[in-house]
């Protein structure tokens, strides 16, 4: 009995020393981070840090305002978040509820060998083929971006939305109704795009390693990951609650919108937001595909201006600041990693907490 | 302890210290992306002819090449700028006495796109688009397009060189984009027709180099100390070098170690053609 209690005791202790191992990890970094970043802000305070847009770090005297960075490290994340998410939630739910289990079988091993490519590579194609493809053909890739994105929903809303109005007509009259409906809100989508994709292939890139081209990278980068979680997230909704959904009536879209996705928000949360951190924390892609211009754009959306970002200046200077007699040049990387540190910190809190309410929407409590 | 033990135990210390004199010398270079290909043709030449002697060539920017030679993690760092007072303090204190060698002299070419009609400007051109006050090429005489200024990053040795000789340590515009090598800057200002960079004489193939103050960018030009942006560049040792590394140094004044230099588009110091030195 004693034994046993002992041997119980330390299995537990022996454990939890295990597991202890990896948040002491995150506390030693957190601890290291600070204390060399901490230095930099006692001396020069967090006014310039956070709001000066001048990054001179080897100017006389020197300038270590990092809101251009900042807000270049924002928009390359939100473009890749505009990349990612949408394709990856689509190509998670194709694979989980519409193609074939075969098919699955052999389609999601395929996109995770997107995750197997070094990042090295990505940054490389970004540079030598997407940069001077977005030079020369720009405006021609815009407009059919435009056309292939456009298109598809054009279509699915105008037949969607012919459908719903005709139903408010009398019996015999919905057939014709809904035709008149369809073409005349098929015309109005093609003359609307149209007119975007004119204006979209008047656009013209001057410099191709800019936030549009770290952004598009990094969103592919980001799809294996947002794929493969929200794809698991889905399936463990499991069979039980489809099979409901369908023995009460519901049609396979119905089932899809209001009781597949629902069910399984906490899971996609998850995905979206390991999807994030990936291209926050991304360096090489951003260093070789950006530009590495410390400005804010402008306009502020434009993404076809070259940007800089925190990870591609910490990576980039690391080499000349000198850290034997510790200066500041070396410190405000430190400082910067610290922000960096924070935001993913906070990211990963607000996706938890995400998850949690999710959790306790679902589970009735 | 019987006598076959202690004759095991002899052989094998014999075999050992044999082992020590037939084992390979290492030299272990780091340093400047510029300098990296004298030092890699250098090396490749060197140990084709001294085959007991291994040489490796790393180039992570001149900066890393002083912190690796003061750390002794390096035999020769390859700078493409002299060391800097606060790297000579440091290398004191780690007693480490650094000893500069210039093996070549390189011009800093500006480089655009072949397309592009401008063909010289003037220093103070340069200085002006830098710093952003030139934003179009129509103002130098070129088509109606904004210039893509592009340069190396902060972290390597002919930025610095670049901001010392050209931009008179005045801050370049926050439009400046920054690249992490020469090649990558080649290959940018090759695909951007706007572009323009600054690279190092051995890397203007396939595009168009512009003229200085009306003097283009030549080894002869460099040699002569007419083209303005221009400087030597530096192999430092710990001290003294002896043995191989002093042998590898002596190759930069052989007519062999000239045609090398000069193959891969710098400029070799000195006329004077000495004999490969003896090996030690």
């Amino acid at each position: 009995m004693r034994w046993e209690d002992a041997t119980r005791w330390m299995g537990t202790m022996v454990l939890l020393g295990v597991a202890s191992l990896s948040i002491l990890a995150v506390l030693f970094i957190f601890y290291f981070i600070a204390k060399e970043a901490i230095p930099f802000f006692a001396v020069r305070g967090f006014r310039e840090f956070f709001t000066s847009p001048e990054w001179y770090p080897s100017g006389h005297p020197p300038r270590f305002g990092t809101a251009a960075i900042l807000y270049g490290s924002a928009l390359v994340t939100l473009g890749a978040i505009v990349v990612a998410v949408p394709i990856g939630l689509s190509a998670a739910i194709c694979l989980s509820d519409l193609l074939p289990f075969a098919v699955r079988q052999a389609a999601k091993p395929i996109v995770e060998l997107l995750a197997a490519i070094p990042s090295v590579a990505y940054g490389f194609f970004a540079l030598v083929v997407l940069a001077p493809l977005l030079q020369t053909r720009g405006g021609l890739l815009f407009r059919t971006v435009v056309w292939a994105i456009g298109a598809p929903v054009g279509a699915i809303l105008a037949l969607m939305l012919s459908q719903t109005i005709s139903l408010r007509f009398p019996a015999r009259w919905q057939r014709g109704a809904g035709l008149v409906l369809l073409a005349g809100l098929g015309l109005a989508a093609w003359a609307l795009l149209r007119s975007l994709a004119g204006r979209a292939g008047q656009l013209t890139v001057e410099s191709g390693t800019n936030a549009l081209n770290a952004s598009l990278i990094l969103g592919i980068m980001a799809l294996p990951t947002v794929v493969s979680v929200a794809e698991d997230a889905l399936q463990a909704a499991g069979r039980e609650i489809r099979e409901g959904s369908y023995a009460l009536g519901a049609t396979r879209s119905e089932t899809l919108l209001r009781v597949v996705l629902p069910a399984s928000l906490s899971g996609l949360a998850a995905a979206v937001i390991l999807g994030v951190m990936r291209a926050v924390g991304e360096t090489m892609v951003v260093w070789m595909a950006s530009g590495n211009a410390a400005q804010i754009p402008r306009p502020w959306y434009n993404v076809l201006s070259p940007v800089r970002t925190l990870t591609a200046t910490i990576a980039g200077d690391m080499g000349e600041a000198d850290h034997v007699t510790g200066s500041e040049r070396y410190a405000v990387l430190f400082a910067m990693a610290l922000t960096l540190l924070v935001f993913s910190l906070l990211c990963n809190l607000v996706g938890e907490w995400l998850v949690r309410r999710s959790h306790r929407r679902w589970s009735g409590g | 302890m019987n006598w076959k033990t202690i004759g095991t135990a002899t052989t094998v210390a014999a075999l050992l210290a044999s082992g020590k004199t037939n084992a390979q010398e290492k030299i272990v270079i780091d340093g400047s992306t510029t300098v990296g290909p004298i030092a890699k043709a250098f090396a490749e030449y060197y140990m084709e002819r001294n085959p007991g002697v291994a040489i490796s060539v790393s180039e992570s920017g001149s900066g890393n090449g002083a912190k690796s030679l003061i750390n002794g993690a390096c035999h020769i760092a390859t700078m493409s700028r002299a060391m800097k007072e606060n790297e000579l303090a440091a290398a004191k204190e780690k007693g480490v006495t650094p000893m500069a060698h210039v093996v070549a002299m390189d011009g800093i070419a500006l480089i655009v796109h072949p397309s592009n009609p401008v063909q010289g400007l003037t220093l103070e051109q340069v200085r002006n688009i830098y710093k952003g006050l030139v934003t179009n090429w129509k103002e130098l005489g070129g088509p109606d397009r904004p210039i893509v200024v592009i340069s190396r990053d902060t972290n390597s040795g002919t930025y610095e060189t670049f901001e010392e000789l050209v931009m008179k340590k005045e801050k370049m515009s926050e439009k400046t984009e920054y690249v992490g090598s020469n090649g990558a800057i080649r290959q940018r200002v090759l695909t951007t027709p706007a572009a323009i960079g600054y690279v190092g004489l051995a890397f203007m193939e396939g595009v168009k180099a512009l003229t200085i103050n009306g003097v283009e960018p030549s080894a002869e030009t460099v040699v002569a100390g007419t083209y303005p942006v221009a400087r030597p560049l530096f192999m430092y040792t710990n001290g003294k070098p002896e043995g191989h590394v002093a042998a590898f140094l002596g190759l930069k004044d052989t007519k062999d170690g000239h045609r090398l230099i000069e193959e891969i588009g710098f400029v070799p110091l000195r006329p004077k053609v000495a004999e490969m030195p003896k090996t030690p």
